[in-house]
């Protein structure tokens, strides 16, 4: 048993750092949180050039075919840079497109995602905010003599719509879980930006009224659909939490580094035991966060048959450590933590972005409480 | 990185699950309190078969009985007995903590007279440290040794001592010289619980056991071969039994928590939640939104810990030393079991009070009130909280 990530996997981590730093400063994504989107072309064909976008889409599609191990290493790093725009969405929706068994559309749109042309995210939540698909009630109804489905619907928290080019949309097709693979702006379809307090990903909300496509825009249905959807959603989960431990890192290496050098009564503030006895919670929750997030992944990359319990796990938990050492950082900052100034900000409101994400802790415990309950 | 085990780990874990499935005992019939002489002779029944198995001290060298296991099977063995829900292992303070300080330190004569009884539960110990002026700051101790001839001559007394009232021996910390400063004049002596002039006095705990012990000292003989390593050096043998008593706690208790969440998932579908808290009606605990977010909070929380110990596992297995996950480890456990156990005691709403063990709510009860204890033994929450700011983090020291 070995938790130390390779040599590759540390390479790939400190290339896509120096890529970071180089990139996305704080000041760029600050501009960035400013725009309409919180997408840079220059910056996206960067991820792409490097194979980040594609890190985990198979080798056939032009992807790295690597697992959700490297994918966590990557996006570990990526939450600590706090990295605006729609890389979570994108490969949520791609992973989706690859594992949905349509080789037509796989085909058509998995080239231009690696290659930084197209982005793609997936329509799931609705008004009732339930991440389970099961609650699903857009509709899809077939049209008669093969005349392709007609789809209504009102999806809500849609991630980066403004810039995807394609829109996965989910839907119910009778008792059945149907999935549609829509380009972005078709006749009928509304896009309106929700405004939100973490700037650096824009949500959306996105109508369909009376829209028909054609039969081939079904991506996938039934059980194959609710599979795919699973397995996509496991994976990015697994980013999601990752990018929660590069976060809790930043924000604890900067607390720490602050509450030695901030002087009050003659002394660094981290010479008082109420400090200290914080920052070492900041660690326990950190480093609790970062066991848990690479077992995870380790379990989806292996296919483990625990695996969504060991997922729902680690997002409870991640979920909620985030959003503590978020404010615990804060509040060893004191004033200056608070301000629009300081970058504890951005750290705290991706937190809350991220624990809302792919379901918060109430979410996944009650997933939990199916497995070891109910079983 | 690789989760998998290796094939050496696997054939460990199959074997030892192939014999605990012959070799398990009955579970004890009375009350399983430690100081109920007949639970503590099936205790040492159950090491002794351990022992004659090659299950009793792992880690510890082939040399000295152990089989040089490797810190990951030592955590399979703990994750398989817990598994088959085995009883405890009562010589766990020898094996995991004053055994490997005597291998390490201890001269031919104490490895001989003493190892392999820690091994077969023949010989049970407990650890002389804290005494009532002196918890936390365990090097202010007061308990002096004098020097008499060939022997030294102890006096004073030590308090919270575990084991010490069914003890045979004692890994005892003693003032040599008082006019050094205070973490140079301790020498670390193992002192015969039979010899004369100690009395040992049972405390009982909240939780209503006498587990833990205050030890009086009064003119005490112990024969100068009996130092563990130097004179005057005791305070880094401490340090190194303190670190690996961190480490031991947290993977018996692993067995604990799991155990207990078990019992009291099993119990839910049998505790009734009142119809007053939910306007569509009676229901069981099972059922109840409330209850399933505490059990899966408790769930999760105990799955991280065992992550975040096995990463410490293989960081000793790879570096040779534990990493900054290894000083976290007790801190979460004991306030994970006081969340649990809380958790647990408001599922059982007014049954939660009753302190029969024989059923379900005793035991809810008995391990919340133990779990206090948690958070002061081995090392207060502050204390470690002190340790991972100073060593960890780098602050200066607070106090």
């Amino acid at each position: 048993m070995d938790f130390e990530l390779s040599k590759p996997q540390k390479l790939l981590q400190s290339s896509v750092r120096e890529l970071l730093s180089r990139e996305c400063p704080t000041e760029r994504v600050r501009e960035l949180m400013a725009t309409e989107t919180a997408f840079d072309e220059g910056l996206w064909q960067h991820l792409a050039d490097q194979g980040l976008i594609g890190l985990t889409l198979p080798e056939e599609h032009e992807g790295m075919g690597l697992g959700a191990v490297e994918l966590a290493a990557v996006a570990e790093v990526m939450g600590s840079f706090c990295l605006p725009g729609p890389f979570l969405s994108n490969h949520w929706a791609s992973t989706l497109l690859a594992t949905a068994g349509n080789n037509n559309l796989a085909e058509a749109y998995l080239e231009p995602i690696v290659d930084g042309t197209l982005r793609a995210t997936i329509a799931l939540l609705e008004a009732s905010g339930d991440w389970d698909p099961a609650g699903v009630t857009a509709t899809a109804k077939a049209q008669p003599a093969g005349g392709g489905y007609r789809l209504d619907g009102n999806k809500l928290f849609v991630s980066d719509a403004d810039t995807a080019g394609l829109i996965l949309w989910v839907a119910r097709l009778g008792d059945e879980l149907a999935i549609f693979s829509l380009s972005a702006g078709i006749a009928g379809m509304e896009i309106e930006a929700m405004p939100a307090i973490d700037a650096t990903r824009k949500l959306y909300r996105v109508t369909l009224s009376d829209v028909t496509v054609p039969s081939d825009r079904l991506l996938a249905g039934g059980e194959q659909a609710r599979a795919a959807l699973a397995f996509a959603t496991r994976e990015a989960t697994i980013a999601a939490c990752a990018e929660l431990v590069g976060g809790m890192q930043w924000i604890t290496n900067t607390t720490v580094e602050y509450a030695k050098s901030r002087q009050q009564f003659g002394k660094p503030i981290g010479a008082f035991q109420a400090v200290q006895h914080r920052c070492a919670d900041l660690l326990l929750h950190l480093e609790s966060a970062r066991s848990a997030t690479y077992s995870a992944a380790w379990a989806v990359a292996e296919n483990d048959p625990e695996v969504d319990r060991l997922v729902s796990v680690t997002k409870a938990y991640c979920s909620d450590a985030a959003r503590e050492v978020a404010s615990s950082g804060i509040q060893v900052h004191g004033g200056i933590g608070f301000t629009w100034e300081h970058d504890l900000q951005l750290y705290f409101k991706r937190a809350k972005s991220n624990e809302l994400l792919f379901g918060d802790a109430t979410y996944h415990r009650e997933r939990i409480a199916r497995m070891i309950i109910d079983r | 990185m690789d989760l998998t085990l290796s094939p050496s780990e696997r054939a460990f874990r199959d074997e030892l699950r192939a014999w605990l499935a012959s070799n398990l005992p009955e579970p004890f019939a009375g009350q399983a309190h430690s100081e109920d002489r007949d639970y503590l002779e099936y205790l040492r029944a159950w090491q002794r078969r351990l022992f004659e198995a090659g299950y009793s001290g792992l880690t510890w060298p082939a040399a000295f009985g152990g089989r040089g296991a490797t810190p990951v099977e030592q955590s399979l063995f703990v994750e398989e007995m817990a598994r088959a829900k085995a009883p405890d292992v009562v010589g766990a303070i020898g094996i995991g903590l004053i055994g490997p300080t005597i291998i390490a330190i201890g001269s031919d004569e104490q490895k001989a007279a003493y190892l392999e009884p820690i091994l077969s539960g023949d010989q049970i110990w407990c650890q002389g440290f804290s005494e009532p002026d002196s918890g936390s700051d365990l090097a202010s101790l007061a308990t002096r040794a004098v020097r008499d001839g060939d022997d030294f001559i102890v006096n004073g007394q030590k308090i919270w001592t575990s084991y010490a009232h069914v003890a045979d021996y004692c890994f005892l910390l003693v003032r040599t010289d008082s006019a050094a400063q205070k973490h140079k004049g301790i020498t670390c002596l193992l002192v015969d619980m039979k010899s004369e002039g100690i009395t040992v006095k049972p405390l009982r705990m909240m939780s209503g056991d006498a587990a833990f012990n205050e030890i009086f000292f009064s003119d005490v003989r112990v024969p100068a071969g009996q130092v563990l390593g130097e004179i005057d050096g005791g305070w880094r043998v401490a340090i190194t039994a303190l670190m690996n008593e961190r480490a031991n706690l947290g993977a018996a208790v692993r067995v604990m928590l799991a155990r207990f969440l078990e019992t009291l998932i099993a119990a839910l579908p049998e505790i009734p939640r009142p119809s007053s808290s939910h306007p569509s009606g009676s229901m069981s605990a099972a059922e109840d939104p409330l209850v399933r977010q505490k059990i899966a909070q408790a769930h999760l929380d105990l799955e991280v810990f065992g992550m975040t110990a096995d990463r410490a596992l293989a960081r000793v297995a790879t570096d040779g030393v534990p990493g900054p996950e290894g000083s976290i480890l007790k801190l979460f456990w004991s306030e994970l079991n006081q969340r649990m156990t809380q958790g647990a005691m408001e599922i059982a709403g007014p049954y939660a009070q009753l302190a029969d063990e024989q059923e379900v709510w005793g035991e809810i009860s008995y391990a919340y009130l133990r779990a206090r204890g948690n958070t002061i033994e081995a090392g207060t929450s502050e204390v470690l909280r002190n340790i991972i700011a100073e060593r960890v983090l780098g602050f200066p020291k607070s106090y």
